[in-house]
């Protein structure tokens, strides 16, 4: 039984719906005749016009590929621009007799057996309407030759590309990096940044270094034509247009003139050397050898270049600063050496009478120091002076393995450096629940006493190992090292200054910074393990030499009887900040199976360092306010540091010429044989 | 053979009893023309066009079902099925597969599920339920709490992004509450303070968020990318003329300009092969399944049916102009399919089920008025 009320609300409710059903129908009448008017538009107003489009013509979008950014040097020296070239290229569609055009084309122009073989590769990965290149690279006689010939191949057209060249070509390529053509997984990644769109047109996207972490600022943005097309598939008509925006240009911290002397100084060697501005963090040479040429990467390596890169036992491919990973013996002593002082394990009149051994309590076992028989007495610094490891042995077995990594920690080991370079790997810190979590084993006393010099499993990378020096000489203030200073607007020419980050400001007290220091500088005068670095340089150095047992580079190192001699011995490995009292670079150099740190390395980073602290380039003062953006524009003459950058190099547009820069040949420094060992 | 003649006559009456013959008409009307486009937009693909039949065939049965089910049933169920509904959009964020940058299906395992689907139908039934259990004239805390209600499965389904389906859903929810007295002035003070926020929300985005819906609202400034198939779409149908270019005779479509032609963009194919009376002819078509869905819902005797039937039919309304909107270049690209005619199972099944629903209320009627 309904009472009365709510009948009456339940009639109410009807009639209130029905009426809004009305108003419902009335909206679907409304939205129907809306679209019934746009059919009217569309087929009965302007059919002649999409008749037209659709029957003979055809409309096209032709996507206008951006001019990539260029990279240049800190004094603008050229690393990475583009210029065009004459390309044949062939739209399978459109073509009847594949082969016998080939064929017909290749009385032309030359065709070889790799450009045939590139070609049937790119026909596999792309589809049937797109154009693929031939030949590449005409020169003008062969374009003219073909132009006068164009009528007779439908479907095979001249193109001018876009190519990207490095002019210096093996110098710094591991920094640079290089680009290739787009392949599947480099469409993913880009179908996930939701910018597909952006990359129709393009062939090319940057696969290492700084070419591909800074993507997105190269690349530039792709215009487009909206044009007519005959039934051939050429342009009649263009309808409508948007330009592309060439992307930004690159400036890096480094100096190519720098980098050619590191380069140089390595000579047959393998090893790698980091370089950093300890105020700033921006990095001065990223030298990892052997290098390669990346040309040969930008069209697609062929087979037998490849090989010979892939299988050389150099291991030329690998960015040795960022992923090759070493033990830092003997360099990580001023950190540990830090790390008892910060803690309040040694204070400094502490000294001990090395008989030339330690021993752990209730322990026969005897941990050697290098120098048979000790060095008798030997203070804080003098055990930096001359890598005493029996010092360190007992400073870290009194730290503790917790205390000591705790405190390292701080200076970067065991992390990434965070620079502008993808695929840094981080080197590995070693903790007892790392060791239960990777072996299965407790932690042993042992392994804690080996730790206090830089042995045991404690790897670093050569970019680890620069930024821990780095913010030594920086009193304990960690910049983010980073590669590129300045991007260069493309459209409005406005240069600015990417920002220097502190990453970390380590409270450290100014006199144990100082005992440290004073034991480096030692280091590099007669004495000290490395003095010939030191001699008549006409500036301080605080250094720190290392020799480290052979690991060898995490890759599948083959055996090869020839070179087992040469490569069991022990890496060089050298750290070092100049002018020590007012460091304007810190480095880190190893070379590989280089023997002794001071011998091997040491010259390597004197050479760098004279070049950079006497040479003939002004040094760079870029203005460095940390958590503040240096807002840094002035279009027509962006100055970098006190050298001027050439306009002409910098426009974005000018596609330039390849041309061989000319680079002086360095100034050798002579270092007499060492006479210590650590 | 006398008997035997009128037993077969009343078991197919039996059979077809709760089947509204004008809509069952007008829908396998619109299923053949979608054949036959569907032959022509696959580029005369036989097994495409068997495998919509196929489609069509389990489509029609789940109808058939549907119809036979009476409406109480039906709102017996609104509340878990909604529950279920919105338990598997949480697993489908949690755990879904992801295809083509969105995660929307759920692997069961056996099979792969998509929930927003389900929700379609969940969704106006859940609200419908709602609307009905109030005794009185549902209040302003009634109306906020069922948009609640509908917010929650349309959020998740946002967020998958499957923005078409999320859009559709929203409607089918704003019908009800429209349909239950939502107050005028509630609405009006709505799209006011919407229309007032919008350049205050436009300030707020970034500059490339404002491209995007730029580009959402006029294609052509993105041909390459999302525009490419409205500027195609159009120059299709433009091209139709009055009477089309025929069947299998677009040039458009069969020279592979039209991007989805078999799916979201099969507007375009019939459109060209159809001209523009074939376009009327089918907005005529889906008039006339509308409007006797409006008939239905205004015939309805419960709360509960009235406002399910009213927020089907408009769904189905909805559908049907997004589709040919977006095909004709009026409204921006969403992923919604063309009702009974673009390919594709899930579709098909979802509004054959809805149609079920609505044979049902019209053919229980009686039932319900004398109970």
């Amino acid at each position: 039984m309904k009472s009365r009320r709510e009948l009456k609300n339940y009639q109410n409710e009807q009639h209130s719906f029905k009426i809004r059903l009305g108003v419902l129908g009335l909206l679907v009448l409304i939205a129907f005749s809306v679209l019934a008017a746009r059919f009217y538009f569309l087929q009965i107003k302007r059919y002649d016009y999409y008749q037209t489009l659709a029957e003979n013509n055809r409309i096209s979008i032709v996507p206008i590929t951006p001019n990539r950014g260029l990279i240049s040097d800190r004094n603008g020296v050229v690393l990475a621009h583009n210029f065009f070239v004459y390309t044949l290229e062939i739209t399978p569609s459109k073509v009847d007799d594949l082969d016998a055009t080939i064929s017909e084309i290749a009385r032309l122009v030359e065709v070889s057996p790799t450009d045939l073989k590139r070609f049937n590769k790119q026909m596999g990965e792309s589809h049937d309407f797109e154009s693929i290149p031939l030949r590449t690279h005409l020169n003008e006689v062969e374009a003219a030759k073909f132009a006068v010939n164009r009528y007779r191949f439908p479907g095979v057209e001249l193109k001018s590309r876009l190519f990207r060249h490095y002019p210096l070509g093996k110098l710094g390529a591991h920094m640079v990096g290089y680009i290739g053509r787009i392949n599947d997984k480099d469409l993913e990644h880009l179908a996930e940044a939701d910018s597909l769109s952006n990359y129709k047109g393009s062939d090319h996207i940057g696969k290492s270094g700084i070419e591909q972490f800074y993507e997105t600022q190269l690349h530039g943005t792709t215009g487009f034509q909206q044009v007519e097309i005959d039934a051939d598939g050429r342009a009649v008509r263009v309808l409508s247009s948007q330009a592309p925006t060439s992307g930004n240009n690159l400036i890096l911290s480094v100096d190519a003139k720098m980098q050619e002397i590191a380069e140089t100084a390595f000579g047959e060697h393998r090893g790698a050397l980091v370089a950093i501005k300890p105020s700033t963090g921006e990095v001065l040479a990223f030298v990892s050898m052997p290098t390669f040429d990346p040309n040969l990467f930008v069209d697609g390596i062929d087979f037998d270049n490849w090989n010979a890169l892939n299988n050389s036992l150099d291991k030329p491919l690998i960015n040795r600063p960022l992923r090759g990973i070493y033990p830092p013996g003997s360099t990580f002593k001023p950190f540990s050496a830090l790390a008892g002082l910060e803690n309040g394990i040694r204070k400094p009149p502490f000294s001990i009478n090395d008989s030339g051994f330690y021993t752990l309590p209730n322990s026969t076992h005897r941990y050697r120091d290098w120098k048979p028989g000790g060095h008798g007495n030997v203070d804080m610094r003098r055990a930096i002076t001359i890598s005493c490891d029996t010092f360190f042995y007992g400073l870290a077995m009194e730290l503790g393995i917790e205390r000591l990594t705790n405190f390292v920690r701080h200076f970067g080991f065991g992390q990434k450096s965070g620079v502008d370079i993808a695929g840094e790997i981080s080197g590995l810190l070693p903790t007892p629940e790392w060791k239960m979590r990777r072996y299965k084993q407790p932690w042993y006393m042992g392994e804690t006493v080996i730790a206090g010099i830089g042995q045991g499993y404690t790897l670093v990378t050569p970019m680890q190992l620069a930024q821990a020096t780095s913010i030594l000489a920086n009193k304990g203030v960690a910049m983010r090292p980073r590669l590129v200073t300045a991007i260069t607007d493309a459209n409005s020419g406005a240069t600015s200054l990417t920002q220097a980050i502190v990453n970390e400001k380590i409270p450290l007290n100014e006199s144990n910074l100082e005992i440290v220091k004073l034991g480096m500088i030692d280091v590099t005068l007669p004495g000290g393990t490395a003095a010939s670095v030191g001699a008549n340089a006409g500036y301080s150095i605080a250094a720190k030499t290392g020799t480290a047992q052979v690991v060898g580079i995490k890759q599948n190192e083959k055996y090869n009887a020839n070179a087992i001699d040469e490569r069991h011995r022990d890496h060089a490995l050298f750290i070092a900040y100049a002018p020590a009292e007012d460091p304007k670079i810190a480095l880190a150099v190893i070379v590989e199976n280089g023997g002794h740190g001071g011998s091997a390395a040491g010259p390597i980073a004197r050479k760098v360092m004279d070049y950079y602290l006497l040479g003939k380039l002004p040094v760079l003062e870029t203005p460095v306010d940390a958590g503040k953006p240096a807002n840094f524009v002035k279009p027509s003459t962006p100055t970098i540091g006190s050298a001027p950058i050439k306009p002409s190099t910098i426009n974005p547009n000018a596609a330039t010429k390849p041309t061989k820069p000319i680079l002086n040949t360095p100034a050798t420094v002579n270092a007499p044989e060492e006479e210590h060992y650590d | 053979m006398v008997p035997q003649k009128n037993m077969l006559s009343k078991l197919l009456q039996g059979l077809f009893k709760h089947i509204d013959s004008f809509l069952i008409a007008c829908l396998l009307f619109t299923m053949l023309v979608g054949l036959f486009v569907l032959y022509s937009a696959s580029g005369h693909n036989f097994e495409r066009v068997s495998s919509q039949l196929i489609n069509i065939g389990v489509a029609l049965g789940v109808m058939w079902l549907v119809a036979n089910i009476q409406p109480q049933k039906l709102e017996s169920i609104a509340v878990p099925a909604y529950i279920l509904g919105v338990i598997l959009l949480i697993s489908v964020a949690l755990f879904g597969d992801v295809s083509h940058g969105a995660r929307r299906w759920l692997n069961l395992g056996i099979t792969k599920i998509q929930p927003s689907e389900m929700m379609r139908i969940a969704m106006p039934m859940m609200l419908a339920w709602f609307f009905a259990k109030r005794e009185n004239s549902p209040r302003i805390t009634d109306f906020a709490f069922a948009g609640l209600l509908l917010i929650i499965p349309v959020g998740l389904i946002v967020k998958q992004p499957d923005l078409g389906t999320a859009l559709l859903i929203m409607a089918s929810g704003f019908y009800v509450l429209f349909l239950a007295g939502l107050s005028w002035k509630f609405l009006l003070g709505g799209a006011v303070s919407i229309g007032a926020m919008m350049p205050f929300m436009w300030s707020m985005l970034h500059d490339y968020q404002r491209k995007r819906i730029e580009i959402l609202i006029d294609p052509s400034q993105d041909p390459l990318g999302a525009g490419y198939h409205t500027i195609q779409a159009t120059i299709a149908l433009g091209s139709g003329g009055i009477t089309g270019k025929g069947w299998l005779n677009g040039t458009q479509a069969q020279l592979d300009f039209l991007p989805e032609r078999t799916t979201d963009f099969i507007f375009a194919v019939f459109g060209e092969e159809f001209g523009m009376i074939g376009n009327i002819m089918l907005l005529v078509l889906f008039s006339l399944l509308i409007g006797r869905g409006l008939v239905i819902a205004a015939q309805a005797k419960s709360t509960f049916t009235r406002l399910l039937a009213g927020s089907i039919t408009l769904t189905f309304f909805t559908y049907a102009f997004v589709n040919m909107g977006m095909v004709s270049g009026v409204l921006p690209v969403v992923g919604v399919p063309l009702p009974f005619i673009s390919y594709g199972g899930t579709s098909m099944v979802t509004l054959c089920l809805s149609f079920g629903i609505l044979m049902s209320i019209q053919t229980h009627k009686k039932l319900v008025a004398s109970g």
